[in-house]
């Protein structure tokens, strides 16, 4: 089983044709929110050992799933006193976000409390986004519902790279509240809906048209 | 979209090497210019121009086109990093191509937008013509053009397609020496299309920007992914880009537009040509104006009708590209040409 990156979940939820550009068809197109992103995040790649108040903390930590098939790398994990390990995430942007797209990064930091859990044999009841802009940690319990969310999502991406079919785009209040801010728009071409498609057709044999 | 910044070097002898981050370009170990690497989409070399290995390797590494063009901006070679192409995007896309149904159609796509295009190349100067018997001409002749795009869909032939491709061009390349400037159609006049060798002054010019539009449409299907030899309305032969010169029919008559601008305006004049033995080339100095011209042109900002968005025309090619690649993926998806309204 190849393993799926964890980035891959949080993709899919987001938007699936999204997922399938940029794992399927290695697509990456930078627009300001990805380099935002990395900026963000050149901080927190350097490997590194922190301790503060008999907290130890790793940054990007190796992160894998052998059962899930998940592969990725932490940004922040701190080791609790009595080892407990506690996912924090980074993210640009401010923490108010619409409720669904908040969700995918509640995706994507559950799928880490599962790595964590198989790797140290360790409960993760709990782990923490951090926004960027807003500075504000927002704390996640890792439900069960986050859990089956997570393997759900895994095998509904390992079917699509299996099938090497890319998923369609979005459409209607999806595609208003999410192809804006995604950096894949250009490649992807939402706006040219297969209706919008169909009725240029049909008039592109008539002169006057 | 960032248009592309592709760096033309058209100096005769040049030599372009690597030089930190910048690309050094030198002529008798004289430097000329630097750019540094990270301005650079693609180094696009006419002719003779020399260049060293560690630049090459550098292009590689950040993925920057190198291409290699003759002097008269013909094909020659384009140097790709380890990464290219999309090869589910290629399975899709070849077994189009062995679906003669889906053929047929994507020809009849690529040649209404030839068609639409030109005509509207026509009805303009029929509009600006000075003379009424002209006008009347010209108009004739863009109605000759709505006929021809009217059979297309009762083409059931590829053959037939290309037939009505054909005529469409013949009646168009008939009307467009009206839009020559008077005083220049001496020198500019036109009998029909001659490509190989060009001979006369005007075929020579088209022959020099469809070679450019040429390779900016070939850089923009490999840039989405395809293989630009897979075409669908010209035939598959070896060495030959049968896609990129599908996609390219659509903008056939952006250059035709650009040529009668050079003409019109004396930015392209009489003796800016060789002739030798009938064939018409374009010289050294003027090639470079040309060159320059087309970067400009492709600067100016058009609205593409499907994405209802404002872009520079250069960018056009890939947004085909795009299409394209949609379309050859998606069952629901038909090709369609870029027809500006
Ligand atoms: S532009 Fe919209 S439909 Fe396309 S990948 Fe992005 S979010 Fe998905």
């Amino acid at each position: 089983m190849d393993p799926i990156s964890l980035s891959a979940l949080q993709h899919w939820k987001y938007c699936p044709r999204q997922c399938g550009l940029i794992h399927l068809e290695q697509a990456f197109d930078d627009n300001l929110h990805t380099l935002r992103g990395q900026a963000e995040h050149a901080r927190v790649d350097q490997p590194s050992v922190q301790s503060t108040k008999g907290v130890r903390v790793e940054r990007a930590l190796p992160l894998w799933h052998d059962t899930l098939g998940l592969i990725g790398k932490s940004d922040v994990i701190e080791f609790l006193p009595d080892g407990t390990p506690y996912p924090v995430e980074y993210k640009h942007g401010s923490r108010h976000k619409a409720p669904a797209i908040a969700a995918c990064d509640d995706l994507q930091l559950a799928a880490q409390a599962l790595c964590l859990e198989t790797m140290t044999s360790r409960a993760v009841p709990e782990g923490a986004l951090y926004y960027a802009s807003s500075r504000r940690r927002r704390v996640v319990p890792i439900t069960a519902d986050l859990r089956k969310d997570v393997a759900d999502t895994a095998q509904a991406v390992r079917q699509m790279l299996a099938s090497g079919v890319l998923p369609s785009p979005l459409v209607g209040d999806q595609a208003a509240q999410r192809c804006k801010g995604c950096s894949l728009q250009e490649r992807c071409q939402p706006q040219a809906t297969p209706l919008l498609l169909a009725a240029a057709r049909r008039s592109l044999f008539d002169p006057e048209a | 979209m960032q248009l592309l910044n592709t760096l033309y070097v058209t100096l005769p002898d040049a030599w372009l090497r690597l030089d930190n981050d910048t690309l050094r370009i030198e002529v008798e170990r004289e430097t000329r210019l630097r750019v540094p690497l990270h301005h650079l989409t693609a180094v696009v070399c006419f002719g003779h121009v020399g260049l060293s290995a560690p630049l090459m390797h550098r292009l590689a590494d950040e993925g920057i086109a190198l291409v290699l063009l003759d002097a008269n901006g013909r094909f020659k070679a384009r140097l790709e990093g380890a990464v290219s192409g999309n090869v589910l995007l290629r399975q899709a896309q070849f077994a189009r191509g062995a679906d003669a149904a889906y053929v047929l159609d994507m020809a009849r796509s690529f040649v209404a937008g030839k068609i639409k295009n030109t005509r509207q190349v026509l009805q303009r100067g029929a509009r600006e013509a000075k003379s009424a018997d002209e006008a009347a001409v010209l108009i004739r002749r863009a109605d000759d053009l709505a006929a021809s795009l009217r059979v297309l869909p009762e083409a059931t032939t590829l053959d037939t397609v290309r037939g009505v491709e054909g005529e469409a061009a013949r009646q168009y390349f008939s009307g467009l020496p009206l839009l020559v400037r008077p005083d220049q159609r001496e020198h500019f006049a036109m009998d029909g299309r001659t490509r190989r060798p060009p001979r006369d002054r005007f075929n020579a010019l088209l022959s020099f920007l469809y070679a450019m539009w040429m390779n900016d449409c070939r850089s923009a299907l490999e840039a989405a992914g395809l293989d630009p030899q897979v075409g669908f309305l010209h035939a598959l032969r070896p060495g030959r880009a049968a896609l990129a010169l599908d996609v390219m029919e659509e903008f056939r008559p952006w250059a035709d537009r650009l040529a009668l601008t050079l003409i019109n305006r004396g930015q392209v004049q009489a003796d800016d040509f060789d002739l030798r033995e009938g064939s018409v080339s374009l010289q050294g100095d003027a090639r470079k104006s040309v060159v320059t011209a087309y970067q400009e042109r492709k600067k100016d900002e058009i609205t593409h009708p499907l994405l209802a968005q404002s872009l520079p025309l250069g960018l056009v090619p890939l947004v085909q590209a795009r299409l394209l690649a949609r379309a050859l993926r998606d069952d629901a998806m038909p090709y369609l040409p870029f027809v500006p309204r």
